[in-house]
């Protein structure tokens, strides 16, 4: 738990340097008559985002606060492998996005996750892969006009267009 | 006289068959979202949002309030049936709702839960109407100073009230408005924290991105972690012959209710409170003014009653001043905030001025909000007994794919989608190391209102920062921010002190 505190913390100051060294594209201090310029916001808020996670950083290694975070550890080994994996499956899903469409990733995705993950039947698991697919076509593309990403199945496509469009 | 002649306008609105019908689909959902242990109306509002496109403005709000409604209700079904609290409102709802289901009396704890709920909602919704006009009219007077202060002041509430660790609420609360800062500049039209030219960030992060991804993927990550063993369901029988025994229990519960409605209303209101230390503090009242307090925590239906009650006053307080003022009472109001720009309406005074229609039909909208809710609830039990024996990985995959999807919706372009699988996994981080989500959240719609406020008072008057205490109200406002900002250090100092007393004894 400690170990977790002080890596986020870190990792949040390493974020706001980021934000702070971007943030001095435009004027940072104040501009006479006019108040802050246009970088001051994000620069001074990401300063104060710097302080309050070091705080939290030097406020890790002191006495008291050891002894009430020592106590439980911020992963087990089943959860990390339970939540990384479907945190890598559905990244590995939006990747593959771009290129395979949202009507392959999607279904793919839901198969690995009921299937593989959750270990259901397969009346389940194909009724859900089948029907999920159809039901965000008419609703996305018929209904609201919003084209889903089709990469390379938008050829697929041409002929259910011919007929809703 | 004048707002009953609004309201009775509102009702022509709200009482259109297509809204009635979208209260019907908003509270059914509602109530399911609110069931399932883990989501509750933030999660529910959060991945709807983005397919409120299909109908008009004032239905998408009616649609939205109806499933912030219907999951304040269904918080409490799996807090009995299960014992696990179907959202963090809920918790209360445990003590005594728990005992009660395993003595039997389950069906008798969710018609006391449904009753309180329905009273809770309908003495906040009388409130909230009675206060609304006047708070809008003082709203009227607010200049951009005023309105800096305000927002200031919604914040250092988070640091004074929000009983999270201190500086870990400032960390939310600086990377939520540093976050809101990315785009174009509001007042030169610069580009800024673009991250190395990114295209993507030009048009600035949407609320809607940050929210979906913490709390959709963030939320089932963490469901994926909380639900390893699947819990037992307790059965729930209902009949008439229990309505009719739970109401006349009920009826001599009313000292709980009324106190439970009255306090859930004006601790809603504040941004830091919200409905969960409302049903907190409801339940804690009732527990000690109580003549038997010791049968509480093991199935009082009292118990039960008070936090319903107060965390449905809650939800219906803290819509108060996002519409009237356009601050946020709670994340979930913050996202129907969002949803209200992106449908072009500005929440605030000058709403009440240029769409009656729209307010009024809103507020009205409450009320049948709540009739149908109760009268949903109790007709679904059985339904609801059914859906918490699904397994959770269907519900999960379900939500996954619609946060994808609803992310990529809005804007077409695939960078929010990896923006929201981004903030997935880092809100599940930030949650697990405990920092506050909800002041991320907030902070992020409501920067880009802090900022403008702020430089556009300064550009006013010439640069004057003293111009922010000169007016009276914006310096009230920031006396009363600074007394919330300094409390955790008041606090600090007091404990410390009676530490260093201590040994000298």
């Amino acid at each position: 738990m400690l170990t977790a505190d002080r890596t986020i913390a870190a990792s949040i100051m390493a974020l706001s340097i980021y934000f702070m060294w971007h943030a001095t594209v435009l004027p940072i201090g104040w501009v006479e008559g006019e108040g802050p310029g246009g970088g001051a916001f994000p620069f001074w808020l990401s300063a104060i985002m710097l302080l309050a996670a070091g705080g939290i950083f030097i406020r890790s290694f002191q006495a008291d606060h050891q002894m009430t975070s020592e106590d439980g550890r911020f992963f087990d080994r089943t959860t990390i492998t339970s939540v990384a994996s479907v945190a890598g499956a559905l990244i590995a899903c939006i990747v593959a996005m771009p290129y395979l469409g949202a009507y392959i990733a999607l279904p793919l995705f839901m198969f690995w996750y009921l299937k593989m993950f959750g270990g259901h039947g397969w009346v389940l698991t194909l009724s859900l892969c089948l029907t999920t697919p159809v039901f965000l076509f008419f609703f996305f593309e018929v209904t609201l006009k919003i084209l889903l990403p089709k990469g390379w199945t938008e050829p697929w496509f041409f002929p259910l267009y011919a007929a809703f469009f | 006289m004048e707002t009953l002649a609004l309201l009775a306008d509102g009702f022509a609105t709200s009482l259109s068959w297509f809204n009635i019908f979208i209260v019907v689909i908003g509270v059914t959902a509602g109530l399911f979202i609110g069931a399932m242990p883990g989501l509750g109306s933030v999660n529910g509002v959060a991945i709807v949002l983005p397919l409120t496109f299909i109908v008009p403005p004032s239905s998408a709000i009616i649609l939205l309030a109806a499933i912030y409604y219907g999951a304040m209700y269904g918080g409490a079904v799996s807090s009995i049936l299960l014992g696990i609290p179907g959202a963090s409102t809920a918790v209360a709802t445990t003590f005594d709702g728990r005992p009660m289901a395993q003595q039997g009396k389950a069906g008798l704890a969710l018609i006391a839960a449904a009753t309180a709920s329905f009273i809770g909602g309908t003495i906040a919704v009388i409130l909230f109407t009675l206060f609304a006009a006047p708070l809008a009219d003082l709203a009227l007077k607010f200049g951009p100073a005023e309105e800096f202060a305000l927002v200031l002041l919604a914040f250092t509430t988070f640091v004074g009230l929000g009983g999270d660790d201190v500086l870990k609420t400032i960390v939310m609360i600086a990377l939520g408005l540093a976050l809101s800062t990315v785009g174009l500049d509001l007042i030169s039209g610069q580009p800024r924290l673009i991250f190395g030219d990114m295209p993507g960030f030009y048009s600035g992060i949407s609320f809607l991105v940050l929210a979906i991804g913490v709390y959709g993927i963030g939320e089932v990550l963490h469901t994926i972690e909380t639900s390893k063993s699947n819990p037992s369901v307790t059965p729930a029988r209902l009949s008439f012959r229990e309505l009719g025994a739970s109401l006349k229990l009920i009826n001599k519960m009313w000292k709980s209710m009324s106190l439970g409605s009255f306090l859930g209303f004006f601790v809603g209101m504040l941004p830091a409170a919200g409905a969960t230390p409302a049903a907190l503090m409801a339940y804690g009242m009732a527990r000690s003014t109580s003549k038997d307090p010791d049968s509480f925590g093991k199935g009082n239906m009292e118990g039960v009653v008070a936090p319903e009650t107060a965390n449905n006053a809650a939800s219906t307080g803290s819509l108060l001043p996002m519409l009237t003022l356009g601050i946020p009472g709670s994340p979930t109001t913050a996202l129907l905030l969002g949803g209200m720009v992106m449908w072009g309406l500005v929440p605030g005074p000058m709403l009440f001025i240029e769409q009656p229609d729209f307010v009024w039909g809103l507020i009205s909208s409450l009320y049948t909000a709540n009739v149908a809710a109760v009268l949903i609830n109790l007709a679904l039990i059985p339904l609801f007994v059914y859906a918490l024996r699904m397994p959770f990985t269907v519900l999960c995959s379900v939500v996954l794919v619609l946060c994808i999807v609803g992310g990529f919706a809005p804007s077409q372009k695939m960078h929010d989608v990896y923006l929201i699988a981004g903030f997935g996994v880092a809100g599940y981080l930030l949650r697990k190391a405990d920092y506050p989500l909800a002041p991320l959240v907030l902070a992020l719609v409501l920067g880009p209102l802090m900022e403008k406020s702020f430089r556009q008072t300064l550009i006013g008057e010439q640069g004057n920062i003293l111009a922010f205490v000169e007016r009276p109200l914006s310096a009230t406002f920031i006396g009363l921010a600074l007394v919330f900002f300094l409390l955790p250090l008041f606090k600090y100092l007091r404990t410390s002190r009676r530490r260093g007393m201590t040994p000298a004894e």
